[in-house]
């Protein structure tokens, strides 16, 4: 265990390629702490200006939902069709709506 | 209900059959995580490994903007044997645990990177027939059916494209210059030859894993059609720049529409994998010595981290 | 400042870029772990294309026009006008990481004023860019040595030497000699003296947040800017112009 100890954690990182879009994960490294972990994701991951905002989470504090859990999470939303708007006939002199 | 093992491995090879991605968490035969954890590592081994040949010449690059070309693309190899340990570790696996493996020789490693590096030229000859093999191997993986190795292969594949081309020109270059410069190029071509066709590895017949992971779409292509791709391909280029394939064998074939070539020293194959190749011991050394001798810092900073 | 003048000026700041980034190029493949192989590497390139273009420029200054690859391939030690700082070995990652913290601020402090000069738009142009960089090369190892100086007792003693046997190297970055005179008078350089207080206040805030101690009174040494070298620098040399040298009147 005590070698364990000089692990640099897992990192994982998300980068917001410009403006206007969202964070998005890219992939994970290892560092000491969470300001390496940024400078290190700089030099991992935006070396050809993929970026212009970092985020950074230690791996371990990530909840995930289970794939166990899927049917029950996401099958319900299944018959919601007039969630979308393909779902109404409007008269064809109507458009853009 | 419960489900028994075979049935969930039937659904599970139905669903990749499928052409469908599988993702960390969800359930995967025990002998699919393996495939995946050891091919994963390999690569990732590989890709560290293989900064040594080149890196040897950085320092010693005929020019500033070779010099700036070579250290950014042996800095892009480090960068994707990051991004493939980090594939690697959504199966649960540490990637210190993965390099302990290959510090210790346990784990196994592309053999191209045991032949040495021997003159300029060879930088130019690893980068066209190296990096393009590898290329050649890599763009089916990034439909591979575990998403994290795709996804980090889509990256890799992107950022590697200008790798063949710095490659390249650097032959291109020499064989526009003097005797000296054109005797080099061919000789570099003379001794990487060979072993960028064994990078495909072991023809189909003799290919132990390769079933069973083209069947779980974790390879695309059979072993010896990308050896073919390979060979179609490269042999149109060395003509152009005035190379010679050191092949006495090479003939097109019209009827297959691709060159027949000569038979691969499989016993040298053999005999590097084992570790009897021309740099082996130099190559662990050097990544031993770089892993020992950063222990310190390693320590120092988790020691930093825990104080602030 | 006469072109003379100019082109030497352009000459040591190309210099201490081009040996600089020669020296971390030699950590590829070796660094205490991948995250900084990768690091390294990226200020080894940000300091190569800044050598790039300042031998560029100082190449045109010359009759016939020299190439950057002319300056940097074909002049032997003694032409070289870098600071003898940047020249000494890699040693372990804390001697690099010392050797780069202690140029960092005071290139930093220099690019500032090369950015906003305007005796020479280029170079303004080049330090502005470099500014970005050195900025962030700063950062990288101002933290590394915080680290390392508050890390483990080991990490302690080990920076703690490299400081001590890296600080005699200092004093020639504020060195001024007869080049520099004309160059500040023009303002073009700095007034090199007045850098060296805010580089003290500011290298000794992180020295002592690290826990270490600038060692008291070592012998400076002095000489890079006039030629006179360590031997490092021809043992470096020998190998980064092996192949234009062995091979005369070719291209690579």
């Amino acid at each position: 265990m005590s070698e364990k100890k000089n692990n640099w954690p897992l990192w994982e990182v998300f980068i917001r390629s410009r403006q206007g879009l969202g964070h998005r994960h890219v992939g994970s490294l290892h560092a000491a702490d969470a300001e390496m972990a940024i400078g290190n994701a700089r030099d991992v991951y935006t070396r050809r200006q993929e970026g212009v905002s970092i985020w950074v989470v230690p791996a371990e504090e990530i909840t995930a939902s289970s794939p166990d859990d899927s049917e029950a999470l996401y099958d319900p939303a299944n018959d919601k069709v007039y969630r979308h708007p393909t779902f109404f006939d409007l008269p064809d002199e109507v458009n853009h709506m | 209900m419960v489900v028994s093992q075979e049935q969930l491995t039937k659904q599970f090879n139905a669903y990749v059959a499928d052409d469908k991605k599988i993702e960390p968490k969800d359930w995967m035969p025990d002998a699919y995580r393996k495939t995946l954890v050891r091919q994963i590592s390999q690569h990732a081994h590989s890709e560290i490994i293989g900064m040594l040949p080149e890196g040897a010449w950085i320092t010693r690059a005929p020019s500033l903007k070779r010099k700036a070309i070579l250290l950014a693309k042996v800095q892009d190899e480090a960068g994707h044997g990051l991004y493939l340990y980090s594939a690697c570790e959504t199966l649960g696996v540490e990637r210190d645990d993965l390099v302990a493996d290959l510090l210790s020789g346990k784990a196994k490693y592309s053999s191209i990177f045991n032949y040495p590096s021997k003159t300029w030229a060879d930088i130019g000859a690893i980068g066209w027939l190296v990096d393009g093999a590898a290329i050649m191997n890599q763009v089916p993986l990034c439909r591979c059916s575990y998403g994290p190795y795709a996804r980090a292969m889509v990256r890799v594949c992107k950022e590697e494209s200008f790798h063949q081309r710095q490659g390249y020109t650097i032959m291109m270059e020499l064989m526009k210059g003097t005797k000296e410069q054109r005797d080099m190029a061919q000789d570099a071509l003379n001794r990487w030859w060979w072993p960028s066709l064994m990078m495909f590895g072991p023809s189909d017949k003799d290919s132990k894993h390769s079933a069973q992971s083209m069947s779980w779409n974790i390879k695309r292509f059979s072993n010896d059609e990308l050896r073919q791709r390979m060979v179609d391909m490269t042999v149109p280029q060395a003509e152009l720049i005035g190379l010679k394939i050191p092949d006495p064998d090479l003939k097109w074939n019209e009827k297959k529409g691709g060159y027949d070539f000569g038979e691969i020293n499989w016993d040298e194959f053999y005999e590097v994998i084992a570790g009897n190749g021309p740099c082996n011991e130099e190559r662990l050394e050097a990544r031993n010595k770089a892993h020992d001798d950063g222990e310190w810092v390693r320590k120092a900073a988790m020691a930093y981290a825990e104080k602030h | 400042m006469t072109n003379i003048q100019f082109r030497e000026t352009l000459i040591r700041l190309g210099d201490d870029s081009l040996i600089l980034a020669q020296r971390l190029a030699e950590w590829c493949g070796h660094a205490p772990i991948l995250e900084e192989d990768i690091a390294l590497t990226n200020i080894a390139l940000d300091l190569l294309g800044r050598a790039q273009n300042y031998l560029k420029l100082a190449g045109e200054l010359f009759d016939p026009v020299k190439s950057d690859d002319d300056l940097a391939y074909h002049r032997d030690a003694g032409e070289f006008r870098n600071l003898l700082l940047l020249e000494q070995p890699n040693g372990h990652f804390g001697d690099t990481i010392c050797r780069q913290f202690l140029f960092d601020y005071f290139s930093l402090l220099r690019a500032e004023h090369l950015s906003s000069q305007t005796v020479n738009e280029y170079v303004a142009a080049i330090a502005a860019k470099a500014v970005k960089e050195i900025r962030y090369h700063a950062y990288y190892s101002s933290k590394w040595i915080k680290r390392l100086g508050d890390g483990t007792a080991e990490s302690h003693d080990k920076i703690q030497g490299s400081l001590d046997n890296l600080w005699k190297y200092t004093h020639e970055m504020f060195a001024v000699d007869d080049f520099d005179r004309a160059s500040i008078e023009a303002g073009l350089l700095p007034e090199l003296s007045e850098l060296k207080q805010v580089w003290a206040k500011r290298v000794g805030e992180v020295i002592s947040e690290a826990t270490l101690t600038i060692p008291s009174n070592p012998n400076m040494e002095i000489g890079g800017r006039q030629g006179e070298h360590t031997p490092h620098l021809a043992v470096m040399l020998e190998e980064m112009q092996v192949l234009p040298r062995t091979y005369p009147g070719t291209t690579w």
